[in-house]
Formats: structure tokens, sequence, C-alpha cells
């Protein structure tokens, strides 16, 4: 690459941002869908608007390394203002913009928070709430005036008044932003993000400009992104994803960004959009198909049998033709050619996939089956893996080399080696500089030779692909000492539409165990199609029909499981469906919504016990946080499943029923 | 989008004036001499017990019946033949106790039916999609948008009402209202039949309207514990008659309210 032309000369990102300016002024940077039109600002506009924050935020009293604390949903100012801390060599720290405000506290605290720049009213006010307990934050900045006309508080800051005082600034001071630029290095912390915090508090961490690029470069490399790529932004700025396909490889490859009207919207901004390079977790992938089968199941009966024909040759050939494979048969060919005509083109269309060159997923394990859904209607859906300490940039799967249960080899520019423990390492330059004042945290998740410990467990299979199985310290053993993963088991029942959470236990056990929470969308429409009443999560939960319905689902999992002899001890042998939703709100999940496994077995101890039992229900009363921060309680008798587990034969390593210990009916009645 | 300037809330003159109002069906006495006044940007209750005429009352501001005896002044004129089209063009919206959307248009389209008598393009115009109104229809469109935004509806826009739950319904209702920019906005039992998070919701945009636009609103309301929280002034009826008007602390130690809801043994 030329160092003096193109936008790869630039070093670090506020300096990308001038170079695009100059280079593309008039290309669209960035849209947002407002008051239902769709708004663009060029790259020349954004820099404007940039620099008006930036000079506003300095006159405000920002100083170069300070942290900036950014909350709300995906908004081009929000984006701005990212830009704008770093062009004053400050460090942005997005945070959950879901997250209720005590759980804001730690991280403004942590990060030495003096201006936070936030969304609207709903932040205000719970930044407001715990304001007497940040005595560092002095100025709080806001995008949406609604609601606002009666807050009086002398450190609320209008955002169009911040860049109006900073266009006042750069009248009388002319340079002095370039000068700001001109002052960052590539080595300076370029932002700041908090982990999830699924093991203790979370800690701060920091990318520098270099690391970021060097992510942001290989990726857009590797997929050969450029400035006629749309993405559509909207997961939550906090993540590092967001972070690198939203920020960093817009910046580097100069594509435009989409910001939704509302969360509740994405699914419609993205029909308009049609993104062509698309991100999401595998839990977004899930409930859409699970929107799909929902619907498929409400249409005519011919739609239904068309839909079912074609989905199966699909699953026959799709994923092999657009890997470009000759292997397929002519008639096969065909038969898709007709398919992608009638289904798979406009399925695509209305899921706004149309366009969708490339589609990446991560952050967890994806369903086999699910992955292999959107392959086979065309959707160029790959995996990748890393995390927030590597820029999310490890391995990733090369177009038409793709394996649905590994992340392929290690991205260009990245050393990945297994340690004895089988802990995946990894070295490169996209690779955090450290924790925040937490040199001892820093100093622990290095090895001797300077590789990173990722903390999950993996082995490279016989192609050099990746493959991981568990998080390290997640893996334990049964008491008869076979291998426990939970997280591939509660992947496997998470499969089923009507299971949207399982927590599978079994370490030091003699058998596996699960919660189960049910889907309350697809369950509630199940209910309904059969004429079920019921008036809410809880009493559904509690159902003895979709008892049947969630033990049949455990039962084909056991029957995977069993097919491989690996696996056949972690069969589950009794579940139970929880009485209420797991949520963040209470702890029980991430923000990032990962099972707290540690966290889920202590609070519902008793459950656990009544599994590892022979009763057949168990009474609970668990403390739950409503929305507005209050309290309440919900109570219920917990019902006990049992689910059928095939026996291996020792001799003839053929499964053979063995049918449930007690039977189920017993256990619906009680 | 706010007709008043933007200094938060401030109750002025009377906008309303109800004076001595009476209406019988027949030998069915709904109404007997009510007198009560609406002030500019305030949100007046008036609650009573079944039957007790609320909503004969608002039908008499809103001009569905005519009274037999007793003036309506608004803005300071009384006002003489009255009814539902010429009270719309003078700034009163309303929404029903019953929703009266229509169920196979789109949120959308529901909304831009309030706009219709501020449109000035003929129907041949409208029909060939014109000139004048395409010009109109886009301001239309971008008032409605505001509304849409602010009742944060965004996500249903295009879909048909009559697929909506009851709560999404109410709130559509209540945009049909505010997209002819009411002076006066009438709303019979707004939270009738929702659960407590809509209730919530549904407060919070009352609130909402008649601080951002300066609306001035006079409620219907059951529930209590809503009545109390967010109306300046409340008049009960009971029987057709005035038996209590004043601040929300007045009327909840009224001893007459508290008699005409337990009941006495008259």
């Amino acid at each position: 690459m030329s160092k003096a032309s193109s936008p790869g000369a630039a070093d670090t990102f506020p300096r990308l941002l001038l170079e695009h300016a100059r280079t593309r002024p008039e290309k669209t940077s960035i849209r947002e869908k407002d008051l239902g039109i769709w708004q663009s600002w060029t790259w020349a506009q954004v820099a404007d608007e940039v620099r008006a924050l930036a000079l506003g935020l300095s006159a405000l009293g920002f100083q170069r390394g300070e942290n900036l604390a950014i909350i709300g949903d995906n908004r081009p100012q929000l984006y701005w203002a990212m830009a704008a801390a770093q062009c004053l060599g400050g460090v942005p720290v997005p945070l959950y913009q879901d997250a209720v405000a005590n759980e804001m506290i730690y991280i403004l605290e942590d990060a030495d928070i003096r201006i936070a720049v936030v969304e609207d009213q709903e932040q205000v006010d719970k930044l407001l709430e715990i304001k007497d307990r940040l005595p560092k934050l002095r100025a709080i900045i806001y995008e949406d005036p609604r609601g606002m006309r009666n807050y009086a508080q002398p450190y609320l800051h209008l955002y169009a008044q911040v860049q109006e005082r900073g266009r006042g600034v750069h009248r009388e001071q002319p340079d002095l932003f370039d000068r700001e630029v001109a002052q960052g290095a590539d080595s300076d912390v370029s932002i700041m993000l908090y982990t999830s915090g699924t093991t203790g508090k979370p800690k701060g961490v920091c990318q520098t400009h270099a690391a970021l690029m060097a992510a942001a470069r290989g990726a857009c490399q590797f997929d050969r992104l450029d400035a006629s790529d749309e993405v559509l932004s909207y997961l939550p700025m906090a993540w590092v994803g967001d972070n690198l396909f939203s920020y960093a490889q817009a910046l580097v490859a100069g594509f435009t960004i989409n910001c939704p009207e509302s969360g509740d919207t994405v699914m419609t901004d993205m029909r308009e959009i049609g993104p062509t390079y698309y991100f999401a977790p595998p839990r977004v992938f899930e409930n859409i198909l699970t929107q799909v089968t929902i619907r498929m199941e409400d249409a005519a009966s011919i739609k239904r049998a068309l839909f079912r024909y074609f989905l199966g040759v699909a699953r026959r050939c799709g994923a092999q033709i657009l890997d470009g494979k000759h292997s397929v048969a002519f008639l096969d060919r065909l038969r898709y050619a007709v398919g992608n005509f009638l289904i798979y083109a406009p399925l695509r269309n209305v899921l706004g996939m149309s366009r969708v060159r490339v589609a990446y997923t991560a952050g967890a394990a994806i369903g086999p089956d699910l992955f292999r859904f959107y392959r086979s209607i065309g959707v160029n859906l790959k995996q990748f893996y890393g995390s927030t300490e590597t820029c999310a940039y490890v391995c990733m799967q090369p177009n038409a080399q793709i394996k649905l249960d590994s992340v392929g080899p290690p991205a260009p520019g990245v050393e990945v080696k297994i340690a004895g423990t089988g802990e995946v390492l990894v070295k490169s330059a996209a690779m955090l500089s450290g924790y925040y004042k937490r040199p001892d945290a820093t100093a622990e998740v290095f090895d001797e030779h300077g590789y990173f410990r990722t903390g999950d467990a993996g082995y490279f299979d016989q192609d050099g692909h990746l493959k991981i199985i568990d998080r390290a310290k997640d893996v334990g053993k049964l008491t008869n000492g076979a291998v426990f993963a939970p997280n591939f088991i509660e992947n496997k029942l998470k499969f089923f539409p009507y299971v949207k959470e399982a927590v599978a236990f079994g370490h030091e056990h003699d058998r596996v165990c699960a919660f189960i929470n049910i889907d309350l969308g697809a369950v509630g429409n199940w209910a309904e199609r059969r004429g079920l009443a019921y008036s809410g999560y809880t009493d559904l939960a509690a159902n003895p029909e979709v008892y049947a319905l969630i033990q049949d689902c455990v039962s084909k999992v056991n029957a995977e499981l069993a097919a491989d002899p690996m696996l056949a001890d972690s069969q589950v042998h009794r579940f139970l469906v929880l009485h209420k939703e797991l949520d963040p709100d209470d702890d029980e999940l991430t923000r990032t919504r990962k099972v707290r496994r540690g966290f889920i077995a202590d609070k519902y101890a008793a459950l656990v016990a009544a599994l590892y039992s022979d009763v057949s229900s168990c009474y609970v009363e668990t403390e739950v946080k409503f929305e507005d921060g209050r309290k309440g309680k919900i109570s219920a008798n917990v019902r006990i499943g049992n689910a059928s587990t095939l026996a291996i034969d020792q001799q003839t390593g053929i499964p053979g029923s063995r049918g449930p210990e007690v039977p189920s009916r017993k256990s619906a009645t009680a | 989008m706010s007709t008043l300037p933007p200094t938060g809330r401030q109750i002025g003159d009377v906008l309303l004036g109800v004076e001595d109002i009476s209406l019988s069906f027949g030998g069915v006495r709904a109404l007997s001499g009510v007198t009560f006044d609406v002030r500019q940007g305030e949100i007046r209750a008036i609650i009573g017990p079944n039957g007790a005429g609320k909503s004969s009352m608002l039908n008499v501001i809103n001009g569905v019946y005519s009274p037999q005896q007793g003036t309506i002044r608004f803005r300071g004129e009384a006002r003489r033949g009255m009814n539902p089209q010429r009270a719309a063009a003078q700034g009163v919206a309303r929404t029903f106790q019953n929703i009266a959307l229509f169920k196979g248009m789109t949120v959308l389209d529901n909304i831009m039916t309030g706009r219709n008598l501020k449109m000035r393009a003929t129907l041949l115009e409208q029909a060939i999609y014109l000139g004048r109104n395409q010009r109109e229809e886009l301001q239309h469109r971008a008032k409605v948008e505001e509304i849409i935004d602010f009742l944060q509806i965004e996500h249903i826009r295009k879909t048909p009402v009559g697929r909506l739950p009851y709560g999404l319904q109410k709130r559509v209702e209540l945009a049909r209202a505010l997209a002819s920019e009411p002076i006066l906005l009438l709303l019979d039992e707004p939270m009738a039949g929702m659960n407590v998070e809509e209730k919530q919701d549904m407060c919070r945009f009352i609130l909402d309207v008649n601080e951002e636009f300066g609306t001035t609103i006079v409620l219907i309301e059951h529930d209590m514990g809503v009545v109390m929280d967010i109306s300046d002034r409340i008049v009960v009826l009971d029987y057709g008659r005035k038996i209590a008007d004043g601040f929300p602390d007045e009327v909840r130690s009224n001893q007459a309210v508290i008699d005409a809801y337990l009941g006495v043994a008259h």
C-alpha cells in the first residue's frame, strides 16, 4: 500500500477522518433514520461536526488523556463524540445504554469520568440519580432536548450548544483543532471498553490507535471491504464488535454506516438500507429464524409446503453452491435456481439480506443448523473469533472454507497456539495495551512469552482451523470422569426455537441437569395455536403441556449427544423450566446476554438441589428488579421434568432406550 | 412544534367556561346545572361514578350534544349551534372510550386523517396527487412524523391498526387527536383496560403533551391514583350534578365525594 496517497497513510482515527473529508468530501459517511426519513451526512460534514464538538468539549475543559463517557443508542452524534474525544487526545468510554444507573457507577468512577455525552432524557435521569456518588462528574452533554425543558442544572449542556461554542472557538483560533489532531500518536489509547464482568468487576480494556487499526485493516483486506460498502449500526456501542465494524473499519475503508430509527425498527430499517456487510450475534440470527418459522406456520398450506420443500433442497446443496463447489448435481442446481427465484431471494429480501456480501457472527457458539440455514439460502454467513482484548480479531473464516463447528484459521498477522492446558493463546498487533489502572490484571493475562491468555479452551483441527469448545474454566468433569462442556449442551438446547436460555449443571455431579427458559414469543404462539390460556411468562412456564414440549426438545438433544461417545455421558437427565426469565437487570445474564452460570447456581441453589434429588417440584421465591428500579417478588412452584436418555451398550456401542426414570405424567400432575 | 413559548408549564386564563349546563334525553336528566371552567394549559379531570354524566359532559363540550340550557364559552366566546366538525375546526380534539380508529388502515394513515381539517387541496387534486396536494401531503407527513416520534410508535408506522394490541391502539388514537394540533384535548378514559405498564406510559405521554405543546387537557378517568397524580384540578359529577370541584387534595377529602363513591343511605 502506498503510504502517501491512500487513507492508509493516516495512523490515528482523527487523521483518517480528516483524510476522508479531503479525499471523498461528498460521499455519505453516516445515515440516521429520523422522523421517518434517512438523513445523511457526508465525510466533509462529519469532519465539521466533529471539529465543532471537539472544540466545544475543550472549551468545557476536556483535556488530553481524559476519558469521555458515551451513553446511548447508536446515534451519529455519539459516534462523533467518540471521534471528538480522540481528536483532543482523549479516550472515549462507551457504556451499555440499557444498564441501570447503579451498574454505571462502577465504570464511571473507575474511568475517572468528568464529562459524559449522553443521548437523551432517559440517560440524563440515570446520571442525575447517581450524581451524588460521582464527585468527579461535572458536565453532562445531552443530544436530544425532548423533555429537558425543566432541567435547570448548570452542569447540563445541550449537544448542539456545545458545538455552537466549539464553532465560536474555531473562528477565533482556526488552527487549534489541527494542532490538537497533530499531537496525537498511534501509540495513544484510542478507546476504552469495559469487559462484561462475567467474572468479577468489569475491567477497562485500553486499545491504542495502532492496535485497533491493525485489526480493522486486517479484516478489511481479508474480506476486501471498501468505500462502497454499507453497514447497519445497531449493536451496543460499548461492545468491541460495534466499535470495530461501525467505527474503526468504517474509518479505515471509508464505508457508510447507518443508524436505525430505534431498537424496535431494526428489521424494517435493515430492509430499507440493504447492508452489504452485516454483523449479528447468534441470538439475533436465532430471533430472525424464529420469526420466519412462526410466520411460516401462519402461512397458507401451499406456501408452507413450498417453503419446506425448497428448504430441503437448500439444506442439501445450498451451502456447496454458495462455496462454488463443482460437486453439485445438475438437477439439484436447477432445483436450487427455482428455489432461489421462489423462496430464497424473496426471503433474503424480507430479511434485508439481499445485498449482503459478507455476514459475520461471533460472541457465542452458533447452532450448526442455524448457521447452515443462512448459508443454504445464500447468505455468506461466516464466523470469527476474538474478544475485547484482541480487538475481536483472532480467527476468521475465509470465503468458501467454512466449517460449521470451527472459527477458521488465524487471521493475517495473528499468531495462535494452544497451551498444554488446552487454553487458546494469542499474539498479534491488535492487542490491548493494558487494563485501565490494573497492571496486576494486565500481567495476569499475558504468559511469559507475551501471549495473551484467552481463557477459552480449544484445539486446531486437521485443516488448521481453530475449534472452540467452551470457556477453559467452565469445562468440568462429571464424577465418573467424563468431560462436561456446559456451553456445548446449552447451545444444543437453545437451538430449539422454544428454548430461549438454558443453564446446564453437571460439574462434580453424577449426571447432567438443566434449567430452561422458554421463549415467550415462540411458546406463546404455540400455546395460542392449541388454545392454551396463560397470563404471562410464569404461568406459561408452569404449564404441563409446555413441559411435555420442552421434554421432547431435551430428549432430541440427548439423542444427538448419545451419538458421540465423548459426550454420551452429558445427556440431560432432569430439567426444569424456570419461573422467571433470566435477566441482565437481575445479574443473571451479562449485558451481552451470556448466562452467569455460577451466579445462577448460587441464586437458585434450592432448585439445583431439587434437580439432583428425586422430588417432583420445588417452591421458590425470587426477588426481581423492574425496569424503573423498583423491586418485587415472583414466587412459584417449579416442576421438575424428566427426559428420556439413551444408554450406551458397553459391548456394542449401540444406544438403547432407557426411558425416563420416573414417568413424566407424575411430575406433570404434581 | 409548540404553540406556546418554551417556558414550561403555566396555567393561564379561562379557556373553556361551562356555565349552568343541563341536558336531558326524554325523561332522563343526564346533566343538571353543571358549571365549571378549564384554564389554559391545565390538566382537568372529570370523575364520578358510573352514569354520573361524564361522557355526556365531554360530548357537550365536543358539540355532539346540544344542551337544553346553559352556555359553553370557548376562548371567551359563547358557542351556538355547535357540531363536532366545528368544534374540531376551533381546535378541540378528542379520543373515545371505545377506540374509534380505522382498523384496516395503517397507523400512519390513521394519524394522517387527523390532519384532514388542515388540508386545503380539492378532492380532484388529492385523487391525482398533484401540485398543491403533493406539497401539502409532505408538510402534513412531516408533522405526523413528529408526533410518531413523540409517542414512540415508529416501529408500528406501517402496521394496520387492527393488528395492534389495545394499549398501542389507544396511543395511536391519541396520536390522531394530536395531529390536528388541538388547543383543547378531550380524553375519554385514556387508560381504561390497560395494564400497569401501559398506564404509566400513557400518563407520561399525557404529561409530555401538556408540557411540550402546552395543550389544555380535559380527561375522564376511573383510576383514582392516576387522576390524583396528573390532574391540576378535578370536577366531580354524580347523578348529573356537580358535587365537588377543586385541587386533588380537596377533592380527596370531600365528604360528598366519599359518599358518592362509597354510597350512603339516602
